[in-house]
């Protein structure tokens, strides 16, 4: 079995959790990104992050700069949002979400000058509540795609903290502006691990990169050569080796239970571009206000790595980048193998945005699906040992006590299934579904055993009344 | 802009499909073939041809009767045929096989939904049928070539007493009575080889069948245990047959149980049975029987606590 190179001298070798050869098309990994002007009008969503929207602290008529806040954590669960351009709030709007809620935006009509706000200064920190505090501030999200507020994330007891793992897996094909980050942004990382070291005290910091980019696997090994608390981890590139259960066991060889976090077994896992923007925040006041894009796929003209400002539609993004090839079929936010694809080209780049993958008419043809075949292929490669062919075979049956046993609600929906299936079942579709179906079914189940109970409780005090 | 088309990741899928799946079996089927019309003479290509033709006109004349999608395309049909006519010795009367195929197809496949759907191998009913409704025919396993020796027209199942290792390069080779695509070892070797290296199918049920099918001969004392897994229709059941993904388990585990057991039942068919070959009955219990298995060996998820 494939194991991990380059352990170290403590480590155990551990057998690797399987996965599928997803093709590289790491096309833009020589392009330094370029930063884009602003277009003509951002607009911002309060919803970028898992938890509470923000709430809008400008009205329309606000000047408002670069780094100025706009928005307030609606929540401990929520994070702040700061203006990406300068300009004067135009409106405050409304659209609606992928999920189907609508959510409120702010539109803001750019003056071309980007002037930086004048209260952004470096942060002084001195303990662990004003290096979480200033995490929270700084707006920043889990960047590499859950968009998790990184403040809730890092607020743990530093004493459970074995290990801090940096994510700089990018098993996405195409995707590189993590690549980019860790290369262009060595120090900002450098200065991040920094006072995650210091401030969470963990055991150990292990950085995990897939091994298809060398670059950044010997830039990294040279940065922290001698620092025996930071190891730099060449991964097999087997995606998704950037999913954080799939990083956790690969690197540390520890499994996070069903319904338990990371910190659970001592892990925290954290975005290299998050680290870099927490980094960032601390140094210069500078908060997360635009974003490393990669902008791909067979419709771009000149793929390439652009910094674009929160809120830019994808149409501004490509434009500046030199527009299509062709007409793109499909648009998709973040990478093809867990990306979203979005129904038009005026949607915006958000937080976690890190890729903006253009498809033409040939790859985003959706496969004609046939009946499955039972080859079990789709079983050999979950990472997380589901059999996603019996999952289908019980949700179609409608048969939700099978789907809890065979424990859909841990799918992470890396697509590993779908993409190997010759059948070209729509396997991640299934376990979404099915997901929804088992909690509603477990729902249901608690609700009669409850109205049971109660009516039980009912039945035996009136016995008990009887007898008296 | 015109619309763009929305649908659920991964947003791209590797270039296998069924199709190509079906196509490396027939392409792993075709060495046998060769080596059929060497031993055998033009007729094994003749009947393997309209085998082929049964097989996918019933598929496809069934489906636009019933109004169902037309999936001839997938190649399985195909394979079915090709399987069938393997079954089949080389003087088998045309008709005769014509109504394997069409039980195979019609009553086996099309009858319980078609390709993924079947819970037995359609070759193995359609032999079968053909077993059961001509049992002359299908025991009179001609030899063209003649000659003298213990070989030449029987099956070497139902000589196996007499059988050494002097026999073993006609066994090898192929060179003596049978089943069309069954008696050439080397050439199913050689596809079973094939399909392991285009990942088409896992060694583990052939050779814990093989392996099981020479294990137990010796343990219930039946002749020649070595020479036993090159006779009669163990490699073309265990190359072909049992790996048929529909019909044996999904787990490496249930795999390798299924292989086992397909071998013990063999074993135990030759070696106390009235029949001389095992191997049809043996796989064919063991499809039956699939679904346990596969919930016998359901894998472990990752973190995930096993509920009571």
């Amino acid at each position: 079995m494939a194991k991990n190179a380059n352990w170290g001298e403590e480590r155990v070798s551990i057998k690797l959790l399987h996965g599928v050869h997803v093709p590289h098309r790491k096309n833009t990994a020589e392009c330094v990104p370029v930063r884009m002007p602003p277009p003509a009008v951002v607009t911002i969503p309060m919803s970028m992050h898992i938890g509470a929207p923000a709430k809008p602290v400008v009205k329309p008529g606000d000047e408002v700069k670069v780094g100025q806040l706009i928005a307030e954590a609606g929540g401990f669960v929520s994070s702040p949002i700061y203006s990406s351009v300068s300009g004067k709030v135009k409106k405050l709007d409304e659209y609606m979400q992928f999920s189907g809620q609508p959510c409120q935006t702010v539109v803001i009509e750019t003056d071309g000058e980007q002037t930086v706000f004048e209260g952004l200064v470096p942060h002084e920190l001195t303990d662990f509540d004003s290096f979480i505090a200033a995490v929270r501030d700084s707006g920043v999200v889990g960047l590499g795609g859950a968009g998790f507020p990184t403040a809730v994330k890092l607020k743990a007891d530093p004493e459970k903290v074995d290990y801090i793992i940096v994510n700089g897996a990018e098993c996405e094909p195409y995707i590189t502006s993590d690549t980019r980050t860790m290369l262009d942004y060595t120090d900002l990382l450098a200065e991040g691990i920094a006072l995650l070291k210091k401030y969470l005290s963990p055991g150990k910091v292990i950085i995990g990169i897939e091994d298809n980019k060398p670059q950044c696997i010997k830039k990294l090994r040279e940065v922290f050569k001698g620092d025996g608390g930071v190891t730099v981890d060449a991964l097999k590139s087997l995606y998704p080796q950037g999913g954080e259960k799939v990083l956790i066991h690969n690197t540390t060889g520890r499994i996070v239970p069903e319904g338990k976090l990371p910190l659970d077994v001592g892990c925290i896992v954290i975005n290299t571009t998050t680290v870099v923007a927490i980094a960032r925040y601390v140094k210069t006041g500078m908060p997360l206000v635009e974003k490393h894009i990669t902008v791909d796929g067979s419709a771009i003209k000149n793929p390439q790595n652009v910094i674009a400002p929160i809120g830019a539609s994808i149409q501004s993004v490509v434009d500046y980048t030199g527009g299509f090839k062709c007409e793109p079929k499909k648009i998709l936010l973040g990478g093809p193998m867990m990306g979203i694809s979005v129904p038009d080209a005026e949607t915006v780049i958000v937080k976690n945005t890190n890729a903006v993958i253009c498809l033409d008419e040939k790859d985003a043809a959706v496969p004609e699906q046939t009946a499955c075949i039972r080859c079990g292929r789709c079983v050999d490669t979950c990472p997380l040992n589901l059999m996603p062919a019996e999952i289908e075979h019980a949700f179609l049956i409608k048969d939700a006590e099978r789907l809890g046993k065979l424990k859909v609600n841990i799918c992470m929906e890396c697509g590993c299934c779908a993409f190997v299936c010759p059948a070209k079942r729509r396997l991640v579709e299934v376990n979404k579904l099915a997901k929804a179906m088992l909690t509603g079914y477990q729902k249901a189940k608690q609700a009669e055993a409850e109205r049971k109970a109660a009516a039980k409780a009912e039945k035996e005090k009136q016995r008990g009344e009887a007898v008296k | 802009m015109s619309s763009l088309n929305i649908s659920i990741s991964p947003h791209i899928r590797s270039s296998r499909t069924t199709q190509k799946i079906m196509l490396d079996v027939i392409i792993a089927l075709i060495p046998a073939l060769i080596a059929s019309v060497v031993i055998f003479g033009v007729r094994a290509l003749v009947l393997t041809v309209i085998s082929v033709l049964v097989c996918v006109l019933c598929e496809y004349v069934w489906e636009k009767l019933m109004h169902r999608e037309v999936t001839i395309f997938d190649l399985s049909a195909v394979v079915t045929g090709i399987l069938i006519a393997y079954n089949v010795p080389v003087g088998m009367p045309v008709w005769q096989l014509i109504v394997g195929d069409v039980a195979a197809i019609i009553i086996a496949k099309m009858l319980f939904g078609g390709i993924g759907c079947n819970f037995v191998n359609p070759a193995l009913v359609g032999r079968i049928f053909i077993m059961f409704s001509f049992a002359t025919e299908i025991t009179t396993y001609t030899y063209p070539a003649g000659g003298a020796d213990a070989l030449s027209s029987a099956t070497p199942l139902t000589v196996m007493d007499k059988l050494d290792w002097s026999n073993f390069t006609q066994l090898f080779l192929g060179s003596h009575g049978g089943v069309i695509g069954g008696t050439c070892a080397v050439a199913l070797l050689l596809g079973g080889v094939y399909l392991v290296l285009r990942k088409v199918i896992k060694p583990i049920v052939p050779l814990c069948f093989i392996g099981s099918v020479a294990l137990f001969t010796w343990a219930f004392g039946g002749a020649q245990p070595i020479l036993s897994v090159f006779a009669g229709g163990v490699m073309l059941g265990a190359i072909f047959m049992a790996t048929d993904y529909v019909t044996s388990p999904i787990t490496n585990w249930g795999k390798a149980i299924f292989g086992l057991a397909c071998g013990l039942i063999t074993a135990f068919i030759r070696v106390f049975g009235n029949y001389a070959e095992g191997v049809t009955f043996a796989i064919l219990i063991m499809n039956l029987v699939v679904p346990y298995i596969n919930d016998l060996t359901m894998k472990k998820p990752l973190g995930g606590a096993v509920k009571k």
